[in-house]
C-alpha cells in the first residue's frame, strides 16, 4: 500500500460518491454540480496515472464545456430547480428505478468480477514510466495519430452543424419576408 | 499502485452509469449518466496506457478522443432534446411512448373519413 | 338436299350469335335478325320435307366422326327422315310465328335482343334435337334447350317470382336429365355406337336388361322434359316468362321434344315393353290429374300449362300403346292450337294487364279476331271436329282400344274420361274469359296486325292439320313413315263421333250451369271437393315436406356445424393468438427506457451464462 494507492482510494472514493449523487440527485441543477466534482476528482486520478495532459482536458472540456452546456439545456427545457419529491409524478427519477437498479448492480458485479480477477495482482509502477504531458502526448498524437485527430475534427464540424441545425426554429416564408 | 482499484472504481462507475440511464426521467440527467459511463472508460484507457507504459502513448490519446466524441455527443444530444422539448413541451423520457404498439383507430372512423368528400 | 340438313340448326345459331353481339350492324336490328334465322331454317325445313317425300321411311344421314371417346366413337351429323322433317317444319313455323308475334308483344322491352337471339339460340337447339344424328349431339341440344328455357322463363328477373320459376324449371329438368345422360351410356355402350341408327337397329339385338336400363333411364329425361308425373311441377310455374316463350317453348317444341325422342327411338322402347308400359302409367296419371288442375285453375296462362301437361300425357299414353302415328300427329297438332292458344292469351293478357282469368270476361266484343282464333284453338283442344285435335285424340284412343290388354284398357277409359275434363276446362276457359261480362278495370283494344296475324295463321294450321283424316289414313302415313311394331293409324267415324259426343257434353253442362248462373265461376259449384284440385293434388307440398324441407333442414345443420365447429375453431386460433400476443403487446408500452433496461439485462445474462459455462 502505497501513497499513490490511498490517494487514488481516497480520489476514488470522492468520485464515486459524488457519481452516486449524480444519478440519485432529485434537482437537476445539483446533479449537474455533482458531475463537476465527480469530473474533478477523476482529473485527479488521472494525476496520479501520470497522464498529466488528459488530466487538464478532463478539467477543462468536462468541466469548462460539457458541463456548462448540460446546465445550458437543463435550462432550456426548464427543468424543476429546486428539490423535487423522488420517485413522484414531476420527480427526476421515473417508474423504471428498481429494474434500473438491478441492471446497474449487475452490471457492476459482471465487470468487477472480471476486472478484479483479470488484474489482481497487476501494479502500475507509476515511478518509471514517463509522464504524459502536453509534449508526450503531442508528439503521440502528431506523430502516431494524425489520421484519427483529424477524423475527429470531422466529426466534431459534423456535430457543430448537425446541432445547428437540430435546434434551429423554423422560419416561416411569412417572416423572411417582413425581414427582407 | 494497484491497477484493481483504477478498474474496479471504472466498473463501479459504469454500473452508476447504468444505473442513471436507466432511472432518470430528466433526458438532460440521462446525458449526465452516460457521461459518467464514457469516463468510466477513460479511466480504463488511462490506467491501463500507465500499466503497459505504452511508448505511443495510445491509451491517453484514445481517451483523449474519446473526450472529443463526447463533446460532440453532447451536443447533438442536447440540440436533440432541445428539439423535442420544442415538439412536445417535455423533456421526460417517460412521457415519449410514441412507440408504443396501440390498437389500429377504430374501423368506423376510417371509413367515415373514406366517404367524406 | 338432305346432305344440307345441318343448315337447320346452324341458321338459327348464326342468327343468336349476330342477334347477342352483332345486331346494331344489321339494319332493323335483332327483330330482323332473328326473324331472317327462322325463316332461313324454314325454307330448309320445307326443302327438306319435299327431299324425303317420296319414301318417308327411309333415312338419310350424312355424319362424319368427331372424336372417339373410350373406343367408341362419337359422330356429328344429321339424320333425316320423314318424322324429323316434318317435326323441323312445325318447330320452324312456330319459331318464326312467335318471332313475329314478339316484335310488337316485346315492343319496348330493354332486353329485347338478348329476348330474340335466345330463342333463335333455342330454335337452334332443337333443331339440332330433331336432326342429330348422334346420342351425343342430340343430348348438346337438349341441354341448351335447357339452358334457353331457364334464360326465357327468368327474363322478367327482377321479379322474385320469375328467378324462382327459372330455377325451379331448370332443376327439375335436371334431374330428369340425369337419367338420360346414363341412358345414352347405357344403350350406346349396349350397341358400341351412339349413332341413333346404330342404337335403334341393335336394340332388338341387346340384352334384355341393357334395353330396359337404358330405356327407362331414357324416360326420366323425357319425363323431365315433357313435364309428367312426378316431374311435371316446373311447367305451370315457368309461365312466369313473357308469352311467346310460353307458346314456343312451353307448348309446341321444348316439352314436346321429349315425346320426339321417344318417337326417335322407338325401336328401343318397343325392345322394352316396361319401359313401355311405366311410360303409359305415368301418362294415365298425369292426364287426368293435370287435366283436373286446370278446371281449377284461375290463372289464364297456367290453364294453358296443365292442358299442355295433359296433353303431352296424351302423346306419351299414344306412344306406350303403340300408337306411334296418332301420337306424332297429336304433337304437331298440339303445336299448332296450343301455340295458338298460348298467344292469344299473349294478346290478351297485353291488353288486361292480368292473368287471372276472374279480372276478365266479355272480351269478346273488343278483340273478336283474338276471340274467333281462340275459339279455334279451343275446339281443337277440346276435341271438336273439324278441329285438327279431334282426330289426332281420336287417333291415340283408336290405338289404345286395338292395343287391349290391361294398358289399352286403362289409357283408353283413362283418356275418354279426361276428354270430357279437357271439354270442361276449355269451356270454364272461354266463359271466364271471352264471354259474360267484363270484369276489370282496363281500356280493352284488339292486338295489332303483327299480333294477330300468326293467330290467323295458327288457327288456319288448327283447323288444316284435320284434313289428312278425311279421305283415309293416307295422308299422315305418307308424311312420317312409321316405324315396324307400330298399330297403323285408324281414325274411324264412330270413335270420332264418341270423342265429341263426350266432349260436346262436358261443354253442354258448362253452359247450362253458365246459363244458370252467369257470375259465378264453374269451380266454385264443385264446393269442397274442388280444394285438391286448386292444390293440384298438393304434389308441391308434398316435394317440399318430403325434399326441400328436409334439404334445408339438412343445410342449415350444416351451416350451423360449420359456425359452430369449424369456424368455431378457426376463430378460437384467432382469438388465442390475439390474446396472446396482447400479452407480449404490454411490454411494447413505448418506454425507451424499459426496453433498454430489457436490453441490458438480456445481455449480462447472456454474459453471465458463457462465463458460468465456461468456467463450468
Amino acid at each position: 500500500m502505497t501513497g499513490a494507492d490511498v490517494v487514488f482510494a481516497l480520489l476514488g472514493v470522492v468520485c464515486l460518491a459524488a457519481a452516486v449523487l449524480v444519478v440519485t440527485s432529485p434537482n437537476v441543477i445539483h446533479a449537474a454540480l455533482w458531475l463537476v466534482v465527480c469530473f474533478g476528482a477523476l482529473a485527479g486520478c488521472y494525476l496520479v496515472l501520470t497522464a498529466e495532459f488528459v488530466a487538464w482536458v478532463q478539467v477543462l472540456i468536462y468541466i469548462g464545456a460539457i458541463v456548462v452546456l448540460m446546465l445550458f439545456g437543463a435550462m432550456l427545457t426548464r427543468a424543476p430547480i429546486g428539490p423535487q419529491p423522488a420517485g413522484g409524478a414531476g420527480g427526476l427519477d421515473s417508474g423504471n428505478r428498481p429494474l434500473a437498479a438491478l441492471a446497474g448492480l449487475a452490471t457492476t458485479g459482471v465487470l468487477g468480477t472480471l476486472v478484479i480477477s483479470a488484474f489482481r495482482g497487476a501494479y502500475v509502477d507509476i515511478h518509471h514510466t514517463a509522464v504524459g504531458d502536453g509534449r508526450v502526448i503531442g508528439a503521440a498524437v502528431f506523430r502516431f495519430f494524425v489520421l484519427p485527430f483529424e477524423i475527429a475534427s470531422v466529426l466534431l464540424l459534423a456535430a457543430l452543424v448537425g446541432a445547428i441545425v437540430l435546434t434551429r426554429r423554423e422560419v416561416s416564408d411569412a417572416e423572411q419576408a417582413d425581414r427582407a | 499502485m494497484h491497477l484493481s482499484l483504477a478498474v474496479g472504481l471504472s466498473a463501479l462507475l459504469f454500473g452508476t452509469g447504468v444505473y442513471g440511464v436507466l432511472a432518470r426521467r430528466n433526458a438532460v440527467a440521462v446525458l449526465m449518466a452516460v457521461e459518467l459511463m464514457l469516463n468510466a472508460a477513460n479511466l480504463d484507457l488511462v490506467a491501463f496506457d500507465a500499466w503497459f507504459k505504452d511508448n505511443l502513448h495510445g491509451g491517453q490519446v484514445f481517451a483523449l478522443f474519446v473526450v472529443v466524441v463526447a463533446a460532440a455527443e453532447v451536443g447533438v444530444g442536447l440540440a436533440i432534446v432541445l428539439a423535442v422539448f420544442r415538439l412536445r413541451d417535455t423533456v421526460a423520457v417517460d412521457a415519449l411512448t410514441q412507440l408504443a404498439d396501440r390498437d389500429p383507430p377504430a374501423r368506423a372512423d376510417t371509413v367515415a373519413s373514406d366517404s367524406a368528400p | 338436299m338432305t346432305e344440307w340438313a345441318w343448315l337447320l340448326p346452324a341458321l338459327p345459331a348464326v342468327a343468336a350469335a349476330l342477334g347477342l353481339v352483332g345486331w346494331r350492324l344489321v339494319p332493323g336490328g335483332p327483330a330482323v335478325v332473328a326473324i331472317v334465322g327462322s325463316a332461313g331454317a324454314l325454307v330448309v325445313a320445307v326443302a327438306l320435307v319435299v327431299a324425303v317425300e317420296g319414301d318417308p321411311a327411309r333415312v338419310h344421314e350424312s355424319a362424319r366422326a368427331w372424336t372417339p371417346i373410350g373406343g367408341i366413337g362419337l359422330n356429328v351429323g344429321t339424320r333425316v327422315d320423314g318424322l324429323a322433317a316434318v317435326v323441323a317444319v312445325m318447330v320452324c313455323v312456330v319459331a318464326l310465328l312467335v318471332q313475329v308475334y314478339s316484335t310488337a308483344y316485346m315492343a319496348g322491352d330493354p332486353r329485347y335482343s338478348t329476348y330474340a337471339a335466345e330463342i333463335s339460340l333455342f330454335t337452334s337447339a332443337m333443331l339440332l334435337v330433331v336432326v342429330a344424328s348422334d346420342l351425343f349431339e342430340l343430348l348438346i341440344g337438349w341441354e341448351v334447350m335447357g339452358l334457353c328455357s331457364y334464360l326465357l322463363v327468368g327474363h322478367y328477373w327482377q321479379t322474385e317470382g320469375a328467378r324462382a320459376a327459372a330455377v325451379k324449371a331448370f332443376v327439375t329438368t335436371r334431374i330428369g336429365d340425369t337419367g338420360f345422360l346414363f341412358g345414352i351410356f347405357v344403350l350406346g355402350v349396349g350397341a358400341g355406337s351412339f349413332d341413333v341408327s346404330a342404337v335403334t337397329a341393335g336394340a332388338g339385338s341387346m340384352p334384355h336388361t341393357t334395353v330396359v336400363a337404358g330405356a327407362l333411364l331414357l324416360l326420366c329425361g323425357v319425363v323431365g322434359k315433357s313435364a309428367q308425373f312426378p316431374l311435371h311441377v316446373w311447367l305451370p310455374d315457368a309461365m312466369a316468362g313473357p308469352t311467346p316463350v310460353s307458346a314456343l317453348i312451353h307448348a309446341a317444341t321444348m316439352v314436346a321434344a321429349g315425346i320426339y325422342v321417344v318417337a326417335r327411338l322407338y325401336p328401343v322402347f318397343l325392345a322394352a315393353p316396361v319401359a313401355l308400359t311405366v311410360l303409359g302409367i305415368i301418362a294415365c296419371i298425369t292426364m287426368l290429374g293435370a287435366a283436373l288442375a286446370a278446371f281449377a285453375e284461375d290463372d289464364l296462362k297456367r290453364v294453358l300449362a296443365w292442358s299442355t301437361v295433359s296433353q303431352l300425357a296424351y302423346m306419351a299414353a299414344g306412344l306406350a300403346v303403340g300408337g306411334w302415328t296418332a301420337s306424332v300427329w297429336h304433337l304437331l297438332t298440339h303445336a299448332a292450337f296450343k301455340a295458338l292458344l298460348f298467344l292469344a292469351a299473349g294478346s290478351v293478357l297485353r291488353t288486361v294487364g292480368t292473368n287471372l282469368m276472374s279480372e276478365m270476361g266479355g272480351l269478346w266484343r273488343r278483340m273478336p279476331l283474338t276471340f274467333g282464333t281462340a275459339l279455334v284453338g279451343a275446339g281443337a283442344l277440346a276435341g271438336i271436329p273439324p278441329f285438327a285435335g279431334a282426330f289426332s285424340k281420336d287417333g291415340i284412343l283408336a290405338a289404345a282400344r286395338e292395343h287391349g290388354g290391361g294398358l289399352g284398357t286403362s289409357v283408353y277409359v283413362v283418356g275418354l274420361v279426361t276428354v270430357f275434363v279437357t271439354a270442361a276446362y276449355v269451356t270454364r276457359l272461354v266463359l271466364r274469359t271471352f264471354l259474360g261480362s267484363y270484369r276489370g278495370h282496363a281500356r280493352l283494344h284488339e292486338a295489332p296486325l303483327v299480333m294477330t296475324g300468326p293467330l290467323v295463321l295458327l288457327a288456319g294450321f288448327a283447323v288444316l292439320l284435320g284434313a289428312p283424316v278425311l279421305p283415309s289414313s293416307y295422308g299422315v302415313r305418307s308424311w312420317f313413315g312409321v316405324p315396324a311394331g307400330s298399330e297403323p293409324l285408324h281414325v274411324g267415324i264412330g270413335g270420332v263421333l264418341l270423342t265429341s259426343a263426350v266432349a260436346l257434353l262436358a261443354v253442354g253442362l258448362l253452359a247450362w250451369q253458365h246459363r244458370r248462373q252467369p257470375a259465378t265461376d264453374p269451380i266454385d259449384a264443385l264446393g269442397r271437393a274442388a280444394l285438391p284440385l286448386r292444390r293440384a293434388f298438393w304434389v308441391d307440398e308434398a316435394y317440399s315436406a318430403v325434399l326441400i324441407r328436409p334439404v334445408h333442414a339438412l343445410a342449415a345443420a350444416v351451416v350451423e356445424i360449420d359456425r359452430r365447429g369449424l369456424d368455431a375453431t378457426v376463430v378460437g386460433t384467432g382469438r388465442t393468438a390475439s390474446l396472446a400476443g396482447g400479452g407480449l403487446r404490454l411490454l411494447q408500452n413505448g418506454n425507451v427506457q424499459a426496453y433498454l433496461s430489457a436490453l441490458v439485462i438480456g445481455v449480462l445474462i447472456v454474459v453471465i451464462s458463457v462465463s458460468v459455462a465456461v468456467a463450468a
